[in-house]
Parts: structure tokens; sequence; C-alpha cells
């Protein structure tokens, strides 16, 4: 408990630097990352990805922590679930009748934020335990550290598979520029490798971020940092996701395990 | 009657070989790197999987049918769906401790894993999108299954043969896995000429 205290009063602006930088949900502490990795084929769909979370994280954050006395402990999860799934229907609506292109290429993805680990996550540990503002910030600071981690991811996978920055084919430009200056008549073109826009690229660029992480981790280890909030992708059982919902039973049945990080324990 | 079976086979190679639900589509890929260090836990898991999503694909098509369209509330799937399946998977996990402990003994651990699975809510999604009636959309849901058990034992087998490698450091781990599903995705990229 004295941890939630001391989270508790921590300021506003802390907390969302908190979310941006220090715990960003994707490089930091790894959540929510698998089901995205198919919409973060160009950086501007990594944004739209981002932006939609954020709205829903938000949104059911204040929700949740409006409601953090009414809810029962026994319920909560069930409860947390229908919160997050009324607002992701809601922006889902919202995308549909104002940004149609967006929708199209999220798709199925939209309404699958529902389960994001990120969401429950958030819910289950900062929002259900802290005031309305925090919370907001909370949800703010982790949502925008998602953003720009997906809208990073995107825009790598868009360079290398497309050759293009935001669609804007910035690779043959600077080729081209190459070209004229060393005088050559025809520019050099670049061929994209287009297996980075397509699903094996996915599993490429996040195996080579998991990999950067463990660097980084066996680097502060060797200086004796602390490395143990860094955790590696999508690793064991769900278990990024252990202080969140989605490891967790729908509803508390007494004499079972309340979730599988608490069989671990056990 | 011919048409039929032909769709089911057409259904059957494109949601379990071309459009894989991990490798293609990314869902469920936590129990997928999670639980795929041996080829028997893999087998569990995959077989849970199974049983869950053809369930919980056939009750969503039946509520989605009898229920959100009758009333002309489709709009609601994703509550709906959502609240059913994570309710769905704890009923078949009591369901399956009290009579079939057999089952239970060989499945009981992965079902918690799968309760909140993104690839459970994925694909009653998707049978709703390509307007499956009920029949097909527990077949999809059977097939894309299939295709998940597929996955993780191939991903299983792999690993298991990894396991001595000498891997470069940042890479052991989570990396070496992703790359491998990474060069699976390709193999399973070869599979989109079958249809």
């Amino acid at each position: 408990m004295s941890e939630v205290n001391s989270e508790a009063k921590q300021g506003s602006m802390e907390v969302f630097f908190n979310g941006l930088v220090k715990e960003n949900p994707t490089f930091v502490l790894a959540l929510g990352m698998c089901p995205t990795l198919a919409v973060t084929t160009s950086a501007v769909n990594g944004l739209g990805m981002g932006l939609t979370t954020t709205a829903v994280l938000v949104l059911s954050n204040a929700i949740i922590s409006l409601l953090r006395h009414i809810i029962p402990n026994r319920v909560r999860i069930p409860a947390f679930i229908v919160i997050v799934a009324s607002f992701v229907t809601m922006v889902e609506l919202l995308l549909e009748g104002f940004i149609p292109s967006l929708y199209s290429a999220l798709g199925l993805y939209i309404p699958l934020i529902v389960v994001n680990c990120i969401i429950l996550g958030r819910a289950e540990s900062f929002a259900s335990k802290n005031p309305v503002i925090p919370s907001i910030f909370d949800g703010l600071g982790m949502g925008l550290g998602f953003t720009v981690a997906l809208t990073a991811i995107g825009a790598v996978r868009e360079l290398l598979g497309a050759g293009e920055f935001f669609g804007v084919p910035v690779i043959n430009k600077v080729l081209g520029g190459i070209s004229s200056m060393i005088g050559r008549e025809e520019p050099i073109e670049y061929v994209p490798i287009s297996i980075f826009v397509l699903a094996p690229g996915a599993f490429f660029v996040l195996a080579a971020l998991t990999a950067l992480q463990n660097r980084v981790k066996r680097k502060m280890r060797e200086k004796g940092q602390n490395a143990d909030k860094i955790q590696s992708g999508c690793s064991s059982d769900c278990a990024s996701c252990s202080d969140g919902g989605c490891a967790h039973r729908f509803v508390d049945v007494d004499g079972a395990p309340g979730s599988v990080a608490d069989a671990k324990k056990e | 009657m011919l048409d039929v079976v032909k769709d089911l086979l057409i259904l059957m190679i494109s949601s379990s070989l071309v459009s894989n639900v991990v490798l293609s589509q990314f869902l469920g890929l936590c129990p997928f790197l999670g639980v795929s260090k041996k080829v028997d836990t893999a087998l569990g898991m995959g077989g849970a999987v199974i049983f869950v999503i053809t369930i919980a694909s056939g009750v969503a098509a039946v509520i989605y049918k009898v229920i959100l369209e009758r009333f002309d509330i489709t709009y609601l799937q994703t509550i709906v769906f959502i609240l059913v399946i994570a309710a769905l998977v704890q009923f078949v996990e009591m369901f399956l401790k009290k009579y079939v402990p057999s089952l239970y003994q060989a499945l009981g651990v992965y079902l918690p894993l799968i309760t909140t699975n993104c690839a459970v809510l994925g694909i009653a999604l998707t049978n709703v999108q390509k307007n499956y009636g009920i029949g097909f959309s527990i077949a999809s849901g059977l097939f894309t299954a299939v295709g998940f058990l597929i996955a993780i034992v191939v991903l299983a087998g792999i690993r298991e043969k990894m396991e001595y490698n000498d891997i470069p450091e940042s890479f052991k781990g989570m990396p070496i896995v992703l790359i491998t599903a990474g060069l699976m995705a390709i193999a399973f990229c070869g599979f989109s000429g079958l249809l």
C-alpha cells in the first residue's frame, strides 16, 4: 500500500512524464505491443492507432477512477471491461463517421483495443487506486508514450518497406539529390524491402527492439543500476501484464487464485 | 451441397494456413510466445485454444444472429462479445473442473490465459464482418484455432532444437523467438499461392 500512497502524492506532471518516458508502455514495459503490430505498417497508421488508444485510455481511466469506490472488488474486471468496451465502441463509431480512411486502415484492430493490456492494466494498477486528475494524466502520459512508440515503429517499417516517411518518398528524394550532385543522368532508385510492411517485418522490428532492450538492460546491470523495470517484449505467459487485467480471472471465485500471477507466486 | 463443401475447404485452407491467426494477423501472440518452450505444453495450449475459440465463436454467432440483429443493436457487438467471451471462458473452466476432470487436467492451466485473449474476440468479430452464418462461424473458429495449433507446435519444435545453440547475448530469450516467428511468417506467406 505504501507504494500506492507515494504514487498518489506525485504531481500530475510527474505522473504524465512517468508514462511518457520513464515507464513508456511500449519500450520499457512492453505492454500491449502484440496486436497493434499488425497496423504499424506506416507512420500514419501507428499515429492513428496510438491516438485512438490514448483517447480510450484517458476516458476509461477518468471514469474508472470516478467509480473506484462504487465498483465492488469482486466484479471489478467485468465492470472495467464494460467501461472500456463502451468507450472503444464510441471511438469506433466516431472514426467511422469522421475519419473513414483511418477507420478502414485500422479495421478489426479498433475493437481489439478492448483487450489491449495497457488499458486494463492501467485501470487495475492506477485508475482504481488514485483520484481523477492524476488518473487522467496517467492515461495521457501512457497513451502518448504508446503513440510515440507506435509511430516510431511505423516510421521504421514504412521507411524500410516503402522508402517513405509519412507518405513522402524521402529516400528517393535524397538519392535523387545525391545523383544530381555527382552528375549521374539517371537517378539512383531505392528498392524497398517490402517484407517490412508485410507481417514478417513486424516480427523482425519487434525482435530488434527487444534485443535493444536486452542490451540496455545488460549495460545497466553492469553499471549496477536496477533494470528490473524494463521488461522484454511479450514475455512469458502474458507476464508483462501480470500487474494488469489481462491475466486476471473474470470474476474472483472463492478459493480460486485471482490471477495467473497470483497462481505463480503460490 | 457440393458448393458448401467447396466453401468449407476454402475456408479451412484460408483461415488455418493462408491468413494464419498469429503469423499474419498477430492475434494471440501472448500465448504463442509465452507457452511455446516445449512441444507438450504447446499441444496443451493449442488444444485449449481450439476448445475455447470453437465454443466462443459459436456462442457469439448465435447471440449476434438471435439477439443483436433482431433488435437492431449490432453496434453493441464489441461490448457484448467481450463480456460473453470472458464469462464463457471462466464458465467452461469451472464446468470442466467439476464434470470432466481429465480434460481439466490437460487444459485447465491454460484456460485463464485465454480469458481476454485477442484471438477469441478477433475471430468473433471477423465472423460478423464476413457475414458468416452460425455453422460457418463455428467452422471458421475451429479452423483458425487449428492454424494457431499448427503455428505454436512448429515454433515449440524449433525452440526445443534452438535450446543449445550459440545465440548472441542480446538476442537471447524473446528476440530470437521473434526472429524465428518472423521466418515462419515468411514461410507461411508461401501458402497464399494455395488459393
